[in-house]
C-alpha cells in the first residue's frame, strides 16, 4: 500500500490556486489514485488568504491534515509560505513563488511586509524558490503563473505516467491551452 | 463512470439520480453550490432561489404534497428561519420524498455562529442522515428521498463544511425517475389544526419506532471490527479523521443515520470492545444519547467541544502527542478580507463613518466588512434581516431615555428581500426615527453572485420582473420625500441624504444603487450605470502623503515612501479622489 501524500497549496484570492488544485486532483485521479481535495472559500475573493489541500494514495480518509503533515507545500505568495511553514513535514519540500502581495495592514502603513522570508525558510526547510510570474510573463501572460507552479509541484511529487497536457487543456480557458502547457513544462524543468 | 466532485455537487447529482423534481434554497456558505449545480439537470428538475429558507422549505413541502420528490438546502442558521414549517411537517408527513439539507459550519469559516443542527433533527423528530464524503453525499441524498417516502417523514441531510467543500471520487449512477403520486385530498393529514395534529403527533411515535428499527439494521450504520481494545462511535467527516488517526488499531461503529439513534446496535458494539470512544464535531450529540442509554464512553471530556476537528486535534485529544513542526520567529502579517477595490459599499460606509452621535446596526453580507478598520462603521451584526429591526428597537430605546443618538440600519438587497421587508414594515408602521439603508448592489454578493428578486433573472437563467424597492417602500407607508436614492460612490450625494435623513423625526430609507464590481454585468446594468473601464492615479507632485486616501480602506492604495494606486486592481471608483484634500488623485 502506497503512503498517502499530502500537498497544501496556499496563496491569495485570485491567484489561481483552486484551478491548479483541480488540475492536480484530476491528474492524480486519472493515474488511479484515490484523491481528496479540500478548499475553504467564502471570503477569499475579497483579499483573504486561500488554501487548498490535496491528498492522494491507495485510500485517503481525511480530506485535510494538520501541522507538520504536508509532504509538499506550494506557496503562490511568499508571506503565505511563512504563514504555512508549520504545516510542512520537517523533511518535506516547500515550493515558493518569489512574489509579494501586500495585505491591507501593509497597504495602510500600519504593518510592514516581513523582509528576508526566503532566507529564513530556506535555512530551515528544503525549498525551491523561483519567480513564477517572470517565467509566465516571458511565455506571454503572467496569469499562467499558477500552472508554472503546478509544473514545479508535479516534479517535486515524482508522480509519473499522467497525461498532464490533456488535463490542463481540458481545464483552462479556450485559446490558452498552449500557453498553459508551456507554463507547466517551464515549471517542471526547474 | 467516476468523477471528482465536491459534496455539494454530489448532493445535486444524488438528488437527480434519486428522482428529484423540485429544489429550492436561499444561498449560504457552505450550502450554496448545491442549488448552483441544479440547473444542469433542468430537463428533470425545476430549481429556484427563494427569498429565504422558510419560503424554500414551504415551497418544497408544497411540491411534496403535490406528489413529487423535493429538496430544500440551506446553511445551518437558515434552518432557524425555516424551523416553523419543519417542526410541523414532521407531524403531517409528506407525499413525495422530502429532503432538507442543513450545511453546518464548524469553526465558523463563514458564519455568525456554529450551532449543531443535529439537535434540530432530534427536536423536530426528522430522520437524519450524515454523509462523511462526496460519495455518501450523493448516495445519502437519493436514499433520503426514498426513506422519506418509506417512513412518511422529512429527512434532514446533515452536512458540514468539510463534506460540502471537499472533493472526492464519486461513482455516478443513472436517474431513477419516480412517477408523481396522484393527488388525494387528505385534510386529516395535511391540515394541522389541533384536532388533526394530535392524531399526527401520536402517529409520529409509530413512525419513529419503525425508523428506529431501520436505524438498527440498515447498511449505512455499520460496524468495522479490527483491534477491539478501542471501539470508536462516529459519524460524518469525524469518521474520516478517526480512521486517519487510529487505522486498524481500533474498531469503528460508523453511523450514517443518527436520528433515530440505533441504540441496540450501539449497545452490541459497546459489548464487543473494551473501551468506547465517541468522536464528533461540536456538541456531544451522539455522546449525550449514548450516555443516557447507560453506556460508558469517552468523548467531550477529551475532544474539543467547539470548533472544527482534524486528524491532529483527534490525535492530540487521545494520545497527547503533537506532530514535529518547523517554526519561525518571523510572523506573517494578517490578510483580513476587505471590501474589494471598487466596491460600491466603500463610499457609503466612508461617509457614514464620519457621522457623529450615530449607532449603526448591520446585517449579514459583504457589508459586515464595513465593520473592519479603518472604516469601523458597524456597531452590531446578529442575523439575516436583523439590522432594521434591531435599529428600530435601539431608536425607540434612545427616544424613551431622551438620548440624542440616532440609528442607521444597513443591509443589502438580497438580505432586505430575505427578511428585512418585515422589519421595515415594523419601523414604518410604528414610526421609528431610524434611518434604514438598503445597499442595492444588484446581486447577492458574499456567497458568490446568486440572482435574487431584485436582479431580474432566476436561478435557471430566465428573465423575471424585478422587485421595485422604492415602490415597495411607498406601499408600506414610507413617505415619498423620505425615500432617498443615491449613487454610493458619490460622497456628496451620500452625505446629503444621510444628513437630511438623520435630522428627520420619522422613518426614512436610503437606497444606494450601484452594481457589485465583481458582478457579471447584465445588459440592464450596462444601460443603467456607467460601467466603462476607469482608473485613478496619484499625481506625485501634488501628493503630500497625508494618508487620507488610505482611510477609505481600499486595497488598491499603497501607502509607503510614496502613495500609489495599483493599476491592475483599481476600478476608478474615485472615492479616494473625492477624499483627497489636495486634488492629487485623478482619473488616469
Amino acid at each position: 500500500m502506497s503512503e498517502v501524500k499530502s500537498i497544501i497549496l496556499v496563496g491569495v484570492g485570485g491567484q489561481g490556486t483552486i484551478l491548479a488544485s483541480k488540475i492536480l486532483s484530476e491528474g492524480l485521479m486519472s493515474a488511479g489514485y484515490d484523491v481528496k481535495m479540500s478548499e475553504i472559500h467564502g471570503m477569499s475573493q475579497r483579499g483573504g488568504d486561500v488554501s487548498t489541500q490535496v491528498r492522494f494514495g491507495d485510500k485517503v480518509y481525511s480530506p485535510i491534515v494538520g501541522k507538520g503533515q504536508a509532504n509538499v507545500i506550494v506557496a503562490f505568495e511568499k508571506m503565505e509560505a511563512l504563514r504555512w511553514i508549520e504545516y510542512l513535514k520537517p523533511d518535506g519540500k516547500m515550493v515558493i513563488n518569489d512574489f509579494e502581495i501586500p495585505s491591507v495592514p501593509i497597504l495602510m502603513g500600519t504593518a510592514e511586509y516581513p523582509e528576508g522570508i526566503i532566507e529564513e525558510l530556506s535555512s530551515k526547510a528544503d525549498t525551491l524558490v523561483f519567480r513564477a510570474a517572470d517565467i509566465a510573463d516571458e511565455l506571454g501572460n503572467s496569469k499562467a503563473m499558477n500552472i508554472v507552479l503546478l509544473g514545479a509541484l508535479v516534479k517535486a511529487l515524482g508522480v509519473e505516467g499522467i497525461d498532464w497536457h490533456e488535463i490542463i487543456s481540458k481545464n483552462v480557458k479556450k485559446g490558452f491551452e498552449e500557453l498553459n502547457i508551456k507554463a507547466f513544462e517551464a515549471g517542471y524543468a526547474l | 463512470m467516476k468523477k471528482i466532485m465536491s459534496g455539494n455537487e454530489a448532493v445535486a447529482r444524488g438528488a437527480w439520480e434519486g428522482g428529484l423534481v423540485f429544489a429550492s434554497a436561499y444561498p449560504g456558505t457552505p450550502s450554496t453550490e448545491i442549488l448552483e449545480n441544479m440547473p444542469q439537470y433542468r430537463e428533470d428538475i425545476y430549481s429556484e432561489w427563494a427569498p429565504n429558507e422558510k419560503v424554500a422549505v414551504e415551497a418544497a413541502i408544497g411540491a411534496s404534497v403535490a406528489g413529487v420528490r423535493a429538496l430544500a438546502a440551506m446553511k445551518h442558521v437558515g434552518v432557524n428561519v425555516a424551523a416553523d414549517p419543519i417542526f410541523t411537517v414532521a407531524y403531517t408527513g409528506i407525499t413525495g420524498g422530502l429532503v432538507i439539507v442543513s450545511a453546518d459550519d464548524p469553526g465558523m469559516h463563514s458564519s455568525q455562529n456554529e450551532q449543531d443542527n443535529r439537535n434540530y433533527a432530534q427536536a423536530a423528530r426528522l430522520l437524519m442522515l450524515n454523509p462523511s464524503d462526496s460519495q455518501e453525499a450523493k448516495d445519502f441524498t437519493a436514499l433520503g428521498l426514498r426513506l422519506s417516502e418509506e417512513f412518511d417523514i422529512p429527512v434532514m441531510l446533515h452536512m458540514t463544511t468539510r463534506v460540502c467543500h471537499s472533493k472526492g471520487i464519486v461513482e455516478l449512477g443513472e436517474r431513477n425517475a419516480v412517477p408523481q403520486v396522484p393527488y388525494q385530498k387528505n385534510i386529516r393529514k395535511f391540515v394541522s389544526v389541533p384536532a388533526n395534529a394530535k392524531v399526527r403527533r401520536a402517529d409520529l411515535e409509530v413512525r419513529l419506532a419503525r425508523m428506529t428499527e431501520y436505524s438498527n439494521s440498515c447498511e449505512i450504520n455499520r460496524a468495522e471490527y479490527y483491534d477491539t481494545k478501542i471501539g470508536i462511535i462516529t459519524s460524518g467527516v469525524s469518521y474520516q479523521y478517526a480512521k486517519e488517526v487510529f487505522g486498524e488499531d481500533a474498531s469503528y461503529l460508523k453511523l450514517g443515520m443518527t436520528f433515530p439513534m440505533p441504540m441496540d446496535l450501539i449497545r452490541d458494539f459497546a459489548s464487543k470492545v473494551d473501551r468506547v470512544y465517541v468522536i464528533e464535531e461540536m456538541d456531544p450529540y451522539l455522546e449525550r444519547n449514548i450516555r443516557a442509554a447507560g453506556i460508558e464512553c469517552t468523548g467531550k471530556d477529551v475532544v474539543p467541544k467547539f470548533g472544527e476537528l482534524n486528524p491532529d486535534i483527534v490525535r492530540e485529544a487521545f494520545f497527547g502527542t503533537k506532530a514535529e513542526t518547523i517554526t519561525s520567529e518571523m510572523a506573517a502579517v494578517v490578510r483580513p478580507p476587505t471590501l474589494c477595490a471598487g466596491c460600491p459599499h466603500r463610499g457609503f460606509f466612508y461617509a457614514l463613518s464620519k457621522k457623529k452621535g450615530v449607532m449603526i446596526t448591520g446585517d449579514i453580507g459583504c457589508y459586515t466588512l464595513g465593520s473592519a478598520a479603518p472604516l469601523s462603521a458597524i456597531d452590531t451584526t446578529f442575523c439575516m434581516g436583523g439590522s432594521i429591526s434591531t435599529g428600530h428597537g435601539a431608536a425607540k430605546a434612545y427616544k424613551m431615555s431622551g438620548a440624542d443618538t440616532k440609528v442607521v440600519a444597513c443591509l443589502g438587497d438580497s438580505t432586505f428581500f430575505h427578511s428585512g421587508i418585515t422589519s421595515l414594515i415594523d419601523a414604518v408602521y410604528n414610526s421609528s426615527d431610524s434611518v434604514s439603508v438598503i445597499l442595492d448592489n444588484r446581486i447577492t454578493g458574499m456567497t458568490g453572485h446568486q440572482q435574487n428578486p431584485g436582479t431580474g433573472y432566476t436561478l435557471m437563467g430566465d428573465p423575471a420582473t424585478e422587485v421595485d424597492i422604492p415602490a415597495l417602500c411607498r406601499a408600506i407607508g414610507m413617505k415619498d420625500e423620505n425615500i432617498y436614492i443615491v449613487n454610493p460612490l458619490k460622497l456628496d450625494q451620500v452625505n446629503a441624504a444621510l444628513d437630511e435623513a438623520i435630522a428627520k423625526d420619522e422613518p426614512t430609507v436610503i437606497i444606494t444603487k450601484w452594481p457589485c464590481i465583481l458582478k457579471k454585468f447584465s445588459q440592464q446594468d450596462r444601460e443603467d450605470f456607467d460601467l466603462s473601464p476607469k482608473k485613478c492615479e496619484v499625481d506625485q507632485d501634488l501628493c503630500r502623503k497625508c494618508g487620507m486616501c488610505s482611510k477609505t480602506g481600499c486595497p488598491a492604495i499603497y501607502t509607503g515612501d510614496i502613495v500609489k494606486i495599483n493599476e491592475s486592481s483599481c476600478t476608478g471608483c474615485s472615492v479616494c479622489a473625492q477624499v483627497c484634500p489636495f486634488d492629487a488623485i485623478k482619473e488616469a
